[in-house]
């Protein structure tokens, strides 16, 4: 069988995940829910992340990797859900941003 | 996320089976449907509406919001001919995000000099197939003219419930095939699945303008495939 030619698991953010909760780690979800304008990456994408900040995917390509997993490790002390909103860092109520002008919003849970 | 969801979730795209992971944004649990699975009311429509489109999404529904996030496998298109429709389909479809894969036993056909970058296999179809099974999520076009070569990939990908199967042929070259599968054990409405003569009926003559008609019938097939729960495990 090759079920898995098209499925690369070396970098999969969900196949990850399930192998760092097989290592008894504690793991969080990111998952972009909605993207308004030009979001860089689409509505489903994923960063997982482990309470020790390590993460794999991208919700933005980059631009609010870092706030995203600060906010993770809060979600995975706390086990509350969070819904993040990110825009353009000038638009006042966003401290980090995306430079495309678009909006996003990511919502980070905890595994399990 | 629940981890036996995540499991559930893992299993079903390495196995290359379409599943949506249902979450209620409002209290965050959630859960896994397959394709073929029955969900009912205004969810269970914008669930059928994402299997077909693949795309994934918030949906307001029985006054609760819910993200659905579609995993659909990787459609692949298998092509038996390594013949010039082919080397004009092999970057078209490649473009299109359906990535191709040609068999052609003849290795005077199936030479990288004629196919760069394309997954190439200069075997039978049988020997190819039996190590890479065709899939629900897969297209096959059977394009060689020979059916010692055609016929039995044509079965495969028939058996297989392949989202599309198309083959090259008049009419009348048809007819014989439609012959020879029923001769193979196919049944008649398997064989009324196969797109003979293959492509959309755009008065294709040039072997790149059938490629465009063969990747148009392909999307087309691939977007409006049946949500039964045809060759879906539970």
């Amino acid at each position: 069988m090759s079920d898995n030619i098209y499925l690369d698991e070396a970098r999969d953010p969900l196949i990850i995940a399930e192998g760092w909760m097989k290592d008894g780690k504690d793991v969080a979800i990111a998952t972009v829910v909605e993207t308004w304008g030009s979001a860089p990456r689409p509505v489903g994408s994923h960063l997982v992340i482990d309470a020790d900040g390590n993460f794999h995917g991208s919700v933005s390509g980059g631009c609010v990797e870092g706030a995203v997993v600060t906010e993770a490790i809060d979600v995975i002390d706390t086990g509350k859900a969070k819904m993040l909103e990110f825009g353009v860092a000038d638009e006042a109520a966003w401290q980090v941003g995306l430079s495309c002008g678009g909006r996003i919003k990511v919502y980070v849970e905890r595994l399990g | 996320m629940d981890p036996y969801a995540l499991k559930t979730l893992n299993a079903e795209r390495r196995a290359r089976r379409a599943a949506i992971l249902v979450t209620d944004l409002g209290d965050g649990r959630d859960r896994i449907v397959r394709e073929g699975d029955q969900v009912a009311g205004d969810l269970g429509a914008a669930i059928a509406k994402a299997f077909r489109s693949g795309n994934s999404g918030s949906v307001e529904a029985e006054g609760r919001t819910f993200f659905l996030n579609a995993h659909l496998p990787q459609p692949r298109l298998v092509v038996i001919g390594a013949v010039h429709i082919s080397q004009a389909l092999a970057p078209m479809a490649k473009i299109a995000g359906y990535p191709l894969e040609i068999i052609d036993p003849r290795t005077a056909f199936a030479t990288p000099d004629r196919f760069p970058d394309v997954a190439l296999h200069a075997e039978w179809p049988e020997d190819v197939l039996k190590r890479q099974p065709l899939d629900s999520y897969t297209a096959l076009a059977a394009v060689t003219h020979d059916p010692k070569i055609d016929d039995f990939a044509l079965k495969a990908a028939l058996d297989a419930n392949c989202f599309y199967v198309g083959a090259l042929g008049s009419r009348k070259t048809h007819a014989k095939r439609v012959e020879r599968l029923l001769a193979l054990g196919a049944s008649a409405d398997q064989i009324a699945r196969i797109h003979a003569p293959i492509g959309l009926d755009i008065g294709a003559a040039s072997p790149a303008e059938i490629a465009v008609a063969v990747l148009a019938q392909v999307v087309h097939a691939f977007r409006s495939r049946g949500l039964d729960a045809k060759g879906v495990a539970a």
